[in-house]
């Protein structure tokens, strides 16, 4: 290891010995930074957010009237459209999860508890290798899997670009988020644990139950953070596969550049968060977030 | 291990499956760099190099890869500076309101992206009445970074224990002293491990980066997505893609040096 020292100095050696009498004061300055940039500027930055949904835009220019009013969410909730597209973007959240759980199960099973530990090393570096590709790139692989004349659709199973292609793009883009959760969880399990269960008596399907899924499930819940946030929030994926369809986040995008209002685009945007929240809170007890 | 053949024969066969669903797109994009066919034809009906040639010759990409890779560094050196203090913190210290710090540190990437984008945007334009552009840009890459140093840090930290460094501070070294010489050390490889993932998340990222980089900036993900629906670019667009994929073994290879296999499934979380 490179030994590295700071330059000698009576000031230094002060300081440094006033640091050690005070733990307090260390654990400030080493906090401080980081509270600031997280605790003042991101929180700051979505409080702020927040209020920007309660003001509105004149009818001309764009400009933002700082008159509080709740417009936007009236909107929001009173519209065909939006609701729609609200629904539309929580059943699609919904179903990755669900489709990357069904898929992850199995595969970090496999992995975990069938596969040599040779074998179990590639495929951890099969599942990683992925997720450093960009997700840009991978969003447009699925617009060439999925194109007419394409692949699929020389062999007759290409959905076309639309709300399923969507969903199958973003089921691949987070899959990793799911199987790697579930792999580290199953890995923990011991071997002797599932053999115990055999021996006593218990079938696969009680082994499963009893021993495998206690397990997996707050796994589960720390990769359904990703999969149900990351979609929520996703605007790109379905413009490359989804046709016409819009997410919730297009309008939050659309409002923001295109339509510029802002305040519609805020009050927009605190429907992932609430339901981001909502879901943070339900899990919580699961202890998922403590191994994210 | 008490699964029946049958099972095992199944997992097995349902694992090469959905490896083959994770790969298959990949390997239609490089494959799909060689196709003569301006509009991806298939089968391809012959295959050549002249995307390639095109594509290295093409000053749109190569502006933005070097944007892209500025961006991603000035993120990356903040993040490792903030992380691996907030880790430093979180880990050595007992103190009220730990667990909130922990989820702040978490949030910026377990809120959707438009929403740390949007946020941000209208932070710098209404709040702070900066334009947006290169810095705002590099604040708010740093701010869903932070997560991942710190992440392999605390890790790191949580392992090792404290006994070293009391044993340095014992013998009388200072609290810098120590931390260049005994704890600095001891956390280089997962630091390393953090920035790598660090850079490759901003490197690759494009939906905070619609809001917060303004209409003068153009990363790759960005220079990607605005010539992604222009046909006459789409075999060099493709080209971008298949080089990406490809490049993306060097950080898998450089984090399984740096760490067991195990560091990189934390590290990827």
């Amino acid at each position: 290891m490179a030994q590295q020292h700071p330059p000698p100095g009576g000031g230094a050696a002060l300081r440094s010995g006033v640091l050690h009498r005070h733990p307090r004061l260390r654990l400030g300055l080493l906090l401080g930074p980081p509270m600031l940039w997280l605790g003042v500027l991101y929180l700051g930055s979505l409080a702020a957010l927040f209020i920007t949904s309660l003001w509105s835009v004149d009818a001309f220019g764009g400009n933002i009237e700082r008159i509080w009013n709740l417009d936007n969410y009236r909107d929001l909730f009173t519209l065909d459209v939006y609701r729609t597209i609200t629904v539309r973007t929580l059943l699609i959240a919904a179903s990755v999860t669900v489709i990357d759980a069904v898929l992850a199960f199995p595969v970090a099973l496999y992995m975990a508890k069938v596969a040599s530990p040779r074998l179990q090393r590639i495929l951890v570096i099969a599942v990683l290798t992925p997720l450093w590709a960009s997700y840009l790139v991978k969003a447009y692989a699925w617009r060439g899997m999925f194109a007419s004349g394409g692949p699929l659709d020389s062999v007759g199973i290409s959905p076309g670009y639309g709300l399923a292609a969507t969903v199958l793009t973003l089921s691949y883009l987070w899959l990793p988020y799911m199987i790697l959760p579930m792999y580290a969880g199953l890995e923990r399990l011991p071997g002797s644990l599932i053999e115990a269960s055999a021996d006593l008596g218990a079938g696969t399907a009680t082994t499963m139950r009893r021993v495998v899924l206690p397990v997996l499930f707050p796994a589960a819940v720390a990769g359904s953070i990703f999969t149900f946030s990351l979609t929520l929030g996703d605007y790109i994926a379905v413009k490359i596969v989804g046709g016409a369809n819009q997410m919730l986040g297009n309008v939050v995008y659309d409002s923001f550049l295109t339509g510029n209002n802002l305040p519609f685009a805020a009050a927009v945007a605190t429907i992932p968060v609430a339901a981001m929240l909502v879901y943070l809170a339900a899990v919580r007890r699961t202890g998922a977030l403590d191994s994210l | 291990m008490t699964f029946s053949p049958a099972t095992r024969v199944l997992l097995r066969a349902f694992t090469g499956l959905v490896l083959l669903f994770v790969y298959a797109p990949l390997a239609l994009v490089v494959l799909n760099s060689f196709n003569t066919s301006r509009t991806f034809e298939w089968p391809p009906p012959g295959f050549t190099t002249r995307w390639w040639s095109a594509a290295v010759e093409s000053d749109g990409a190569r502006n933005a890869i070097v944007v892209s890779l500025e961006v991603a560094v000035m993120a990356t050196v903040i993040a490792l500076v903030l992380g691996t203090m907030a880790a430093l913190a979180l880990q050595r210290f007992r103190f009220f309101g730990r667990d909130t710090v922990s989820l702040l540190i978490i949030l910026p990437i377990a809120l959707p992206g438009v929403v740390t984008g949007i946020a941000l945007a209208n932070a710098f334009l209404t709040m702070f009445g900066i334009q947006l552009g290169m810095l705002t840009l590099v604040v708010s890459h740093a701010t869903f970074c932070i997560v991942t140093v710190f992440n392999n840090a605390i890790a790191r930290l949580r392992r090792l224990g404290g006994n070293l460094e009391e044993a340095s501070m014992d013998l009388g070294a200072g609290t810098f002293r120590t931390f260049w010489s005994i704890t600095l050390p001891m956390m280089r490889s997962a630091l390393l491990a953090g920035a790598l993932l660090s850079f490759a998340l901003s490197f690759d990222e494009i939906i905070v980066t619609t809001f917060t980089a303004g209409q003068g900036i153009q990363t790759l993900p960005i220079w990607i997505y605005q010539n992604l629906f222009r046909p006459n670019q789409a075999p060099v667009v493709n080209v971008v893609a298949a080089a990406l994929i490809v490049l993306s073994v060097i950080p898998i290879w450089v984090s399984q040096k740096l760490a067991g296999t195990d560091e990189s499934v934390a590290a990827a979380r």
